[in-house]
Parts: structure tokens; sequence; C-alpha cells
């Protein structure tokens, strides 16, 4: 045997004790080993070392952990700076998400998850859906002074185009059928979103997976200490879609954080909790305060209400003044009741009965309002007149973002 | 043992702001080190509520005293990990002791603790080896490819996913033999040792710990390896 065979083998000791050597590479080795007093004693030591790491799989950490440590934590010394309670499902949420993507290796990094919204459905990688993420988050990171995540755009781009003031959701103008519009909009706000997206997705494009994961990880933990140090949450942030307070961003984009978080668990296969009951709450009445714009956007979608099915339609019922509102319940961890007004945001006076009333799962609501359920399918407790509820429930999926590239 | 000029500036970054009582600080504290803190809890401890009751112990620790670390010593990681690993072994005995009928000998449960905190301490090295090291393991060991496959899948050279698994292995096996070296004397006098840079940045980083064992000449063949 000479040195050089002797070093390629030994070289070999490592993969071997990790069982990873072709059978013929292997069967040299074993041979090597009997006449090598040297490599013997190190496949010795080596092996007994591999042997330890097929040790069971640690303890799982129960997604809840989280708050309890904080709680507790937080019961012995209080925080000199809180994080607002606002700022509290994003900060969750986005931990999340972060555990999930802590876990996924090098294959799993390659699979496509699909994230529907009420266009279609969009097929991104990991890497991907957290580029988006970022992007969408950056317009909170404008709104607290922090450096945006997105270059720059060229001097032509349609960024430029944006208009802000008071949008409803975009959508179609000429759209016949009294459904809900399965077209992406073309031009207006969203454009700009989908534009910045674009870009920041080229800009990473050339990264490692946990690289974007670490910068959209360094961004929501920027986020939220901005907020902590200074939490004026009526400071307005332009979305794109919508001009929110900073209180109900941060909520928007804890529900988007969880949405595509469970679109990427789906496609590692790997279980994903959904938020926390006060989580979900805050996500659900944030959900029910859009819901007006929502309608707006329905109706706008609409030519004439004369195409509308069943009862006079509420644009119909818009048009003499009526206040027509349906009753909301809400049930499940996030259990609550709301009074929908349903002529668009001018709402009649209080007082009147509802047209209708609906039951829904919080958690079902949320998913639909992000266009991850079919409103001709979720199962619904109604009450009273059906085309009320129809419409709130194919009002919901509008809210969803536009975003395909 | 991490020179202090390595340490990051998260760590005394992180330090001062939980000083000053920042929620957030407390959060993302959480979010760097709790996988390893419970992770190491609940080997030793193999109980999901004892692990998180000491999870929710140690956090509170840094929380209420944040000046107990000290920068110089090692990273904020390693600190945490010897505190954690020292907690659950004691809180193990103690319960040990409570279960054992009092007539009855310690031998054998004390041998019990000391396997289990090998194991925990060998899978915490586990964790805490570089980055390219523990990917290489845990592709090819975990999901059964031979190195081959696994340099492919990697996009490295198979030389080079060789060397990843005979350096990783080695100082698993250099951690293993100084930890039934600690074991033999005192079981449990362990918690000062701090054992190398948990973070990872230096492959060679935690074999310095191995002059107390015979390994041999196998530094030199490993960094040549890594070379060629």
């Amino acid at each position: 045997m000479n040195e050089e065979r002797h070093d390629a083998l030994r070289s070999l000791l490592g993969a071997w004790s990790l069982g990873a050597c072709p059978p013929r590479e292997s069967a040299e080795l074993e041979r090597h080993l009997r006449g090598c007093a040297e490599c013997t004693e190190e496949a010795a030591r080596l092996r007994d070392a591999a042997g330890w790491l097929s040790l069971d799989e640690p303890l799982d950490q129960p997604g809840s952990l989280r708050q309890q440590v904080l709680d507790w934590c937080l019961a012995r010394r209080p925080a000199e700076l809180p994080v607002p309670a606002w700022g509290m499902p994003y900060t969750a949420e986005t931990a999340k998400l972060d555990a999930l993507l802590r876990d996924l290796g090098p294959e799993e990094w390659q699979e496509v998850a699909e994230l529907p919204w009420h266009g279609g459905a969009e097929l991104l990688r990991p890497a991907e859906v957290l580029g988006r993420l970022t992007a969408v988050d950056g317009f909170l990171a404008l709104a607290l002074g922090l450096p945006d995540p997105v270059p720059a755009a060229a001097p032509s781009a349609p960024a430029r185009a944006r208009v802000v003031e008071r949008r409803v959701p975009p959508q179609e103008a000429a759209v016949p059928a009294p459904r809900v519009p399965r077209v992406p909009p073309q031009g207006g706000p969203s454009t700009a979103v989908t534009a910045r997206t674009a870009r920041l997705l080229a800009d990473q494009a050339g990264l490692p997976p946990q690289s974007v994961r670490a910068r959209w990880r360094q961004q929501t933990h920027d986020l939220v200490r901005g907020a902590a140090l200074a939490p004026q949450g009526s400071t307005p942030v332009d979305l794109g879609f919508a001009v929110l307070p900073l209180r109900d961003a941060f909520v928007d984009r804890a529900l988007e954080c969880f949405v595509h978080g469970e679109d990427v668990a789906r496609a590692v296969a790997y279980p994903y909790d959904p938020p926390a009951p006060q989580h979900l709450r805050q996500m659900v009445e944030l959900v029910v305060r859009l819901l007006p714009r929502a309608l707006a956007g329905l109706r706008a979608a609409r030519p004439q209400p004369a195409g509308a099915p069943g009862t006079a339609g509420p644009a119909g019922a818009t048009a003499v003044r009526e206040p027509r509102r349906l009753r909301l319940v809400v049930d499940g961890p996030a259990a609550g009741e709301w009074l929908v007004p349903l002529g668009g945001e001018q709402a009649g006076p209080p007082g009147g009965e509802p047209v209708a009333s609906m039951v829904l799962d919080g958690l079902e609501l949320c998913q639909l309002a992000a266009a991850h359920r079919d409103p001709d399918r979720l199962p619904v407790g109604e009450h009273g007149d059906r085309a009320a509820v129809r419409e709130v429930l194919h009002a919901l999926p509008l809210l969803s973002r536009p975003r395909a590239l | 043992m991490a020179t202090p000029d390595r340490i990051p500036r998260w760590d005394e970054q992180l330090q001062r702001r939980l000083a000053r009582g920042e929620e957030t600080a407390l959060g993302e504290l959480y979010d760097r080190l709790s996988p390893m803190v419970h992770g190491l809890a609940g080997r030793i401890l193999a109980d999901q509520v004892a692990a998180d009751q000491l999870t929710r112990e140690i956090f509170a620790q840094v929380w209420e005293h944040p000046e107990d670390f000290d920068p110089a010593q090692g990273s904020l990681r390693s600190w945490l990990g010897a505190l954690t690993h020292r907690r659950a072994v004691e809180r193990l005995r103690a319960r040990r002791d409570a279960e054992r009928a009092p007539e009855r000998g310690t031998g054998a449960t004390e041998e019990e603790i000391r396997a289990v905190a090998t194991a925990a301490r060998v899978q915490y090295v586990v964790d805490s080896l570089p980055q390219p090291l523990r990917e290489t393991i845990a592709v090819t060991y975990y999901d059964g490819r031979t190195y081959q496959e696994t340099a492919r899948l990697l996009g490295i050279s198979e030389q080079a996913a060789k060397q990843r698994m005979r350096l990783g292995l080695e100082l698993l096996a250099t951690e293993l033999a100084d930890e039934r070296a600690r074991q033999e004397p005192h079981p449990s006098r362990r918690d000062g040792d701090g054992h190398g840079d948990g973070d990872g940045h230096d492959d060679g980083n935690t074999a310095d710990d191995g002059h107390r064992t015979g390994r041999g000449d196998c530094d030199c063949d490993c960094d040549e390896g890594e070379r060629t």
C-alpha cells in the first residue's frame, strides 16, 4: 500500500462512519483497516461519534411557548420599552415563520409554494415569498423612517404612477357578470406594489436562501423595534392598495405573514399553527373594518345592479338610502359580533334591523379575506337575505392583494 | 474558547438593550437562542413540561440579570448553553433523588444521568457545528445519502464532502472524549466550560478544546485535506 492510497482511503473515514460510501469503496476501506492500525484507531473514534447522531429528535418546541416564556419574563420584570399591543401579532407571526424556515433543508428551499389571491395564484419558492413579504413590509419601514429594502426604481418605472389617497381595491370597471372579477387589475396602485416586489426579487435573486431569510428577519426585528421605541399607531402607512394607520398596517402584515407562512408550510408538508386567539381577534377586527371598502370595490366592478340575481340588489338598496346592515357573527377562538354596513362606506343611521346574519369561523374569515377559501364553498351559517350574505362572502377575497408579476 | 475579539457585536448590543428593558431585545434573544435552550433542556430532561419550564427560567434569568453575561468570557450562546446544561442536570439529579428509595445506592442513577448529559452535550455540539459541517452531516446521515450524492446536492467537490464529514465527526469525537474525561472525577462540575464558539464562525475552533484528549494528528490531516 503506498502512501497516496493510504491517504485516499483515510479521507473516506468520515463518510464511511456515516454509512455514506458506495459498497466498493467501503469494501476496499475495510480491507485496508485490517492492516492499518492508524486508520483503525480513527475509524473507531469516528464510528463512535457517529453513533451519537442517531439520538432521538429533540422535543418539539411548541409554538405557544414563545408567548408563555415572554409573558413569564415580563411578569417578573416589566419592559421599560414594551412592544405595543398592535405589534404583537406581527411579532408572533414572523417568529413562527422564521421557526419554520430554520428547519428547511436545501431541497425544501427549492419547493414551490402556491399563493392564491383573488385574481389567480402565484407559484413562488420560499425565498421569493420572503422577498415579497420584505418588499411590502418595506412600506412600514418607510413610515417608521427605516431604510427601504427595495432598490430604487429606474426613472421610467411605473412605480411613479402611484396614486394613493382613499383608494378602493382596484377592479376592472367593465365586468358584466355579478361575480368576483377573476382578472388581475391593470395599472393603478397595485402596479407600484408589484413593481417594488419585482425589483426586490431581482435584487435578491443571486442570494442563498439563508441570506434572504436573514434580510427579511432583520427587517421584521427592526420594524417591531421601531414601533416599540416610538409607538405612534396613527402614523399613516401607504400600503399601495390603501393607506392604513400604522397600528392596522402591522396587523395587516401579520395576517399576510401567517397566510404565506402557511403557503410555504403546505409546500414543504410541515404543520403550521393558526395565530394565537388574541392575535386572530385583531386580524378579524381589521378584516371587518376593511370590509366596507371591499364591498365598494365589488360594487364598482358591477356595471348595473339589474344583473344581480335574486332579490333587489344591494346597490338598489343604496339608491333608496335604506340603512342595510348585516350581522356578522364570528365563532371560534376569536369570537365576536359586528354589524356591517352594506351600503358601501356611507352607512345609514344605526338602529335598523340587519337584513341578514351570517356565522363563520374567525380563521376561515381571515383566510377568505386572503382569497385562500372559495366563497361558494365555505361553511357559513346564514339567515335572512341570502344575496346580502353572498355579497359579503364575495367581497372578502377582494381584500387579498393583487400581486401577480 | 472563543476569543473576545471574535464575539459578535450582536451579543453586546443585545445585552445593552436587555439592560434598557427593551421587550424587542427579549424577543430577539428568544428567537435566536430558544431552539438551543429548549433542545438541550428537552434532551436532558426528556419531558416536555419540564423543558418548557426550564426554558422559561433560563430566559427570565437573562432578562432579569443581563449583567451576569460577560462578553469577555465567550458568546452569549455558549454562556446560555452552559447555564441551561447545568440547570437541567441539577434538575434531573433532583428528580432522580426524589424518586430513589432511600436504601438504594446511587451508582446506576448517577451513571444514567451521565449518559443523558453526555448525549445532550454531544447533540449540542452537533447543533453548534459550523454550518457547512452540520449541513453536510445532516443531509448525508439523516437522509441516507452517499458522499457523492451529498456533494452534488450541496454543489461542493466530493473531496470537500468527505473532508467535512471527517472533520465534523472528529469534532464530535473530541467533545465526547472530553465529556467522558470530565465526568470521571466530578460529574457535576462542568458548567464553567463554555465549550468553544457556539455560533460556529470557525471550523477549527471547537477543536481547540481537544488538548485533553488523544486526538493525535488529525488536525493536520484535516487542514491539509480542506485545502486540496
